[in-house]
């Protein structure tokens, strides 16, 4: 479902002296359907730059990155906004807001977007946050003032709502407490179940180790970058 | 899919200053695009070029008309593209005075667009006016009174619902929040939002603004003297910027 094939990545910043951070070189991954594989290595080796690769947020210039028959890397902007919409799931660390947007609406937005009946996405979407312990008092509330464990729970909620076949979930369990890290873990397994094909990255290991088929350290491709 | 738009090395001169050149873009059924740029970088002679309201020195602006498919409305005579801006485009100016009418009411503001494309009846006017004024919303017992007598914000949202009452396929903005209070620009954005999705439209956004652009534009291109210089898919131009000019663009707003 996933198909990374030598794909490398530096940052320019052409501001302070025109410095290059090289960040990986060659780096290949498959994920199959029905697969979770953990991006590992220290803080800063490059889990996150490469999840955002897969995703389209960073730009790839050398190597290919397939999601289903899209290669990423070469895709037109409204190729992976289709490709966002409709097959590839993104569950960040931190929950971006709209102002003004209830959270029940930011929960069923994907599932709006991709032609869901307004009163099914919100039978859904009430489901997933009451499952996820939001209380039912703030679901017509704007999640711009709840708290960090709040806002990562509505996030993902908002990622599980549409059925993506494939989903990448950068520390979905940081900052949550033991009950609702046990619930996210089984919608991860119910996701595999259902054929998704996921990549995450998790600092808790007993987490990571429960959920993971496999786990790819990311730092064979920096290696030797940063001089 | 045949794009809404198709843009093809557009370019207009002040004299020997160039106002911008060698732009060129397709704009899909949908899709919303922000322009940026610092002050005098072109994002308003762009615009202005595309809607018709300036004429451009070099290029070709086709559009997918809905009798006869891509036609160059640079080339058309003025009565089409006269019918263009009345039916299929709309056009969101910075200062709501600029496009709306001061010394008509509101309910007159909105009426006068549908007037325009040949609506006579006096009751279904008044009634999709008030319909547009909710959904702007703007309440009803504020119908009869004339924009002067609206905050900035209300003005703004008058101006929107005048231009969308008509069900356009195309909407123009130049800076359509600016000059208001953050919070009236969260509401005004989360209406366009809103709009934007629910009439499938495709728009062209200038703005300065950062997290405008972030809420509203699936793509951006980026503007400077003239040219642009880095296009993309919005979220990507500004976390993973290439260019050096989009770079300090970035990073001299402190979040966004
Ligand atoms: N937009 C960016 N511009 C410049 N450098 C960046 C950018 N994003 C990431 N980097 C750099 O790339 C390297 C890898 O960062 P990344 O966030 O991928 O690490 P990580 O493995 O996810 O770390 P952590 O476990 O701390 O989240 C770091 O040196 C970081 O500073
Ligand atoms: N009518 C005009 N006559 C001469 N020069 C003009 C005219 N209009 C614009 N220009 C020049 O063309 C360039 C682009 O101007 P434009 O108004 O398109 O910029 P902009 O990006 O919209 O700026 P702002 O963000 O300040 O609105 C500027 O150098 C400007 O001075
Ligand atoms: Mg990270
Ligand atoms: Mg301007």
């Amino acid at each position: 479902m996933i198909s990374i094939e030598n794909v490398s990545k530096s940052f320019v910043l052409h501001n302070q002296g025109a410095t290059e951070i090289p960040v990986m070189q060659n780096a290949s991954l498959t994920v199959a359907v029905g697969e979770c594989v953990a991006l590992v290595g220290a803080s800063g080796a490059g889990k996150s730059t490469l999840m955002r690769m897969i995703y389209g947020n960073y730009l790839t210039v050398t190597g290919r990155i397939l999601v289903g028959d899209v290669d990423v890397a070469a895709a037109a902007p409204r190729e992976i906004i289709h490709l966002r919409r409709h097959t590839l799931g993104y569950v960040s660390q931190f929950l971006r807001v709209v102002p003004r947007v209830s959270t029940l609406d930011v929960v069923a937005e994907p599932l709006l977007a991709t032609g869901t009946p307004r009163e099914d996405a919100n039978i859904i979407a009430q489901s997933l946050l009451a499952r996820l312990n939001i209380p039912e008092r703030l679901w017509s509330l704007s999640p711009t003032t709840f708290s960090g464990g709040e806002q990562q729970r509505v996030n993902i909620a908002r990622g599980f709502a549409y059925p993506y076949p494939a989903l990448l979930l950068d520390e979905p369990t940081a900052s949550l407490d033991p009950a609702n890290c046990a619930t996210v873990l089984a919608m991860i397994s119910e996701a595999k179940l259902r054929g998704a094909a996921i990549i995450g990255i998790f600092h808790d290991n007993a987490a990571r180790e429960e959920i993971c088929d496999r786990q790819l350290d990311v730092t064979k491709y920096t290696l030797g970058l940063a001089a | 899919m045949t794009p809404l738009l198709q843009v093809e090395n557009i370019a207009k001169f002040y004299g020997a200053r160039i106002g911008c050149t060698d732009v060129s873009f397709d704009l899909y059924p949908g899709e919303v695009m922000g322009i940026v740029g610092e002050s005098g970088s072109g994002k308003s002679t762009l615009l202005n070029c595309l809607a018709g309201h300036l004429t451009p020195d070099d290029g070709s602006v086709q559009f997918d008309t809905r009798a006869e498919g891509l036609r160059d409305t640079i080339t058309m005579s003025e009565p089409e593209r006269r019918m263009l801006s009345r039916t299929d485009w709309a056009f969101v100016h910075q200062h709501a005075r600029d496009g709306l009418r001061m010394n008509v009411s509101a309910g007159g503001n909105v009426g006068e667009r549908l007037m325009a494309i040949n609506a006579r009846h006096y009751g279904d006017i008044r009634g999709s006016a008030i319909d547009w004024l909710g959904r702007v919303e703007i309440s009803e017992d504020r119908i009869d009174d004339r924009p002067t007598a609206f905050s900035g914000g209300m003005q703004q949202r008058l101006q929107i619902a005048r231009n969308l009452v008509t069900g356009p396929r195309l909407v123009f903005m130049d800076e359509p929040t600016g000059g208001l209070d953050v919070s009236v620009q969260a509401r005004l954005l989360d209406l366009l939002r809103g709009l934007v999705r629910e009439m499938n439209l495709s728009a062209i956004i200038v703005t300065h603004d950062l997290a405008v652009v972030r809420l509203l534009a699936d793509r951006l291109m980026v503007m400077k003297d003239g040219h642009v210089i880095e296009t993309g898919l919005t979220d990507q131009v500004l976390d993973d910027p290439q260019h050096a000019y989009t770079q300090l663009l970035v990073s001299s707003v402190l979040q966004v």
